[in-house]
């Protein structure tokens, strides 16, 4: 690979998605981000009511994005066949169960389910 | 572990990981220059270099000759010749990829006339030029093969996967009868150079792995058929690739040139050096000669000494410049140099030949140079591959050294070819990559 610049990754992950889906998923991490820095500042403390479920959904954000990359690249498990292939496995696992726990805290942070609503600590 | 000191490391990794990431320098000033460039061909190194030299100069008219309007993204041609990809997968418009403010004359080159400094076209139109980039590409000697033509491609078991995406289609339903109905399968390549030489390793890998799949392993017989006495051209990847061969089952044998087919008979006739040698198939995977086209050897621009049968420019092989006209590069397959006839070559000539052409009309000496960098990620499997990159000296020259080792079956090689190869290509083709 050639001068592996940021401006070449961004050009690839355009590509690779399109110009728009990539903004727009871009902006969709940006928000959810954002929105869970918001409810951290506006609550002034880690709800720990609410990281349960956060923290119950994170099998299964790992579970559906080794899935998705698997079923998006003709790949099985069986292909893992060396120590950078298990990193790379891990981290998608683990992107994937971090992403969903943030989102899963920040949506109940900011639409309250019956069982955290009112919540602050 | 202390708060801080997890945020330390924290900060550390993040560091870490920003490091490659160089942020390119800021884009140098445009040269002015009313000067002419014509480019010939619209493939991926024309493209490329189209959409870099209108960022570069300034008043520059350029010309890209091609008849051709769509483009075929060739390292998907492997994968469409297996099933893994539509035909639809390696064809874009061409008009898509080519920058404003350059004039696209949809017409084939007929000859050049370097003294002159004109190109004419079939049509008959003369162009004259002030620099001109050869990037045509080459051409598919089908002829060579006595007996065979295209319209056989995906019938009486024959595949031929590098003349396109309807080849390619075509050579899969051939294929795919195999890998169910077994036989013997004959895997050739020319004794010509060739375009990705790991693309007859691939098509047997991956044929062998999805009869594999299909339970059909033990109906099949696996041969390839080497050209020389080597099963790749760089010795320690040759050698990977026999330990590979002898995992599988599959048979090398070795110096046979595919000569002449007879399909009814599904028989192929091989030039050895023992005399001619027959061979019976059920399906054959055949790769023609290679040579470069008519124009640049009736033109007096191919080498005088060095691949007389095939024809390629006579260029120096660092700078891709021309030794007797200097105002003439070449860019990719044509260009007369030992290595080089990939996708991932034409990345970096591409660089090598902008600098030293803006260089030269802004009346400078170019300082890059190409040291014969060429990528093959060499599936060895669905899933698998090994990230093969070498250079002019046969030495491993690995992108991302003691992360991805070059000679290992690696997920994340496969990966690599499966997203991120066309999405680099594509980039690679707006000139961003």
């Amino acid at each position: 690979m050639k001068d592996l610049t940021f401006q070449t990754l961004i050009a690839v992950f355009e590509e690779i998605f399109g110009r728009w889906l990539f903004w727009a998923m871009v902006a969709a991490a940006v928000l959810v981000t954002l929105a869970y820095i918001y409810v951290l500042i506006r609550d002034r403390s880690v709800s720990w009511r609410k990281f349960l479920l956060a923290q119950l959904s994170m099998p299964v954000g790992a579970v559906a994005a080794v899935w998705f990359v698997m079923a998006m690249t003709h790949s099985h498990l069986s292909d893992i066949g060396g120590p950078v292939d298990v990193i790379v496995f891990l981290g998608v696992a683990v992107a994937g169960a971090v992403g969903m726990a943030i989102f899963v805290y920040t949506v109940e942070a900011l639409l309250g389910s019956d069982r955290t609503k009112g919540d602050r600590a | 572990m202390k708060r801080r000191d997890f945020l330390s490391l924290a900060a550390l990794g993040a560091a870490a990981a920003a490091a490659p990431l160089r942020r390119a320098d800021a884009a140098p000033k445009p040269v002015a220059t009313s000067a002419h460039i014509v480019i010939v061909g619209a493939g991926a190194g024309g493209t490329a270099l189209a959409n870099r030299l209108v960022r570069r100069l300034d008043g520059a008219r350029i010309t890209i000759i091609d008849p051709r309007t769509t483009h075929i993204y060739q390292p998907g041609l492997t994968l469409v010749a297996t099933g893994l990809k539509p035909a639809d997968y390696v064809i874009s418009d061409e008009a898509r990829w080519l920058p404003n403010g350059v004039e696209w004359i949809q017409s084939r080159v007929a000859a050049v006339d370097a003294e002159a400094e004109t190109v004419s076209t079939e049509d008959g139109t003369d162009i004259a030029y002030d620099w001109l980039v050869l990037a045509p590409g080459l051409v598919l000697d089908y002829g060579a093969i006595s007996g065979f033509s295209e319209d056989l491609i995906g019938t009486n078991g024959i595949g031929a996967l590098y003349g396109g995406p309807d080849a390619a289609a075509r050579t899969w339903a051939a294929a795919q009868r195999f890998t169910e109905e077994g036989g013997r399968g004959v895997f050739t390549r020319p004794a010509t150079e060739m375009k990705c030489a790991g693309a007859p390793l691939k098509h047997t890998f991956l044929i062998d792995d999805i009869a594999r799949r299909a339970g059909n392993s033990d109906k099949l017989e696996m041969l390839y058929a080497a050209q020389n006495d080597t099963l790749f051209g760089v010795p320690i990847v040759s050698e990977k690739v026999r330990m590979l061969f002898e995992d599988r089952g599959i048979e090398p044998v070795y110096s046979h040139v595919l000569s002449a087919i007879d399909p009814g008979a599904k028989r192929a006739t091989f030039a050895t050096p023992e005399g001619s040698a027959e061979i019976d198939y059920d399906y054959i995977h055949v790769i023609p000669p290679q040579r470069a086209p008519d124009f640049i050897r009736s033109s007096g621009l191919s080498w005088a000494d060095k691949w007389t049968d095939q024809g390629w420019v006579e260029v120096d092989m660092a700078t891709l410049r021309h030794l007797r006209y200097p105002e003439i590069f070449a860019l990719g397959d044509v260009a007369g140099v030992p290595k080089g006839k990939t996708a991932a070559s034409v990345k970096w000539q591409v660089s090598v030949v902008e600098d030293h052409l803006v260089a030269a009309i802004d009346g400078r000496e170019g300082t890059e140079t190409y040291d014969g960098y060429t990528s093959c990620p060499l599936i060895t499997r669905i899933g698998r591959a090994m990230l093969v990159e070498f250079d002019y000296h046969d030495n491993l020259v690995p992108s991302f050294p003691g992360m991805i080792a070059p000679l290992e079956e690696l997920w994340i090689s496969w990966l690599m070819k499966e997203v991120a190869l066309k999405a680099t290509y594509n980039a690679m083709l707006r000139g961003d990559a």
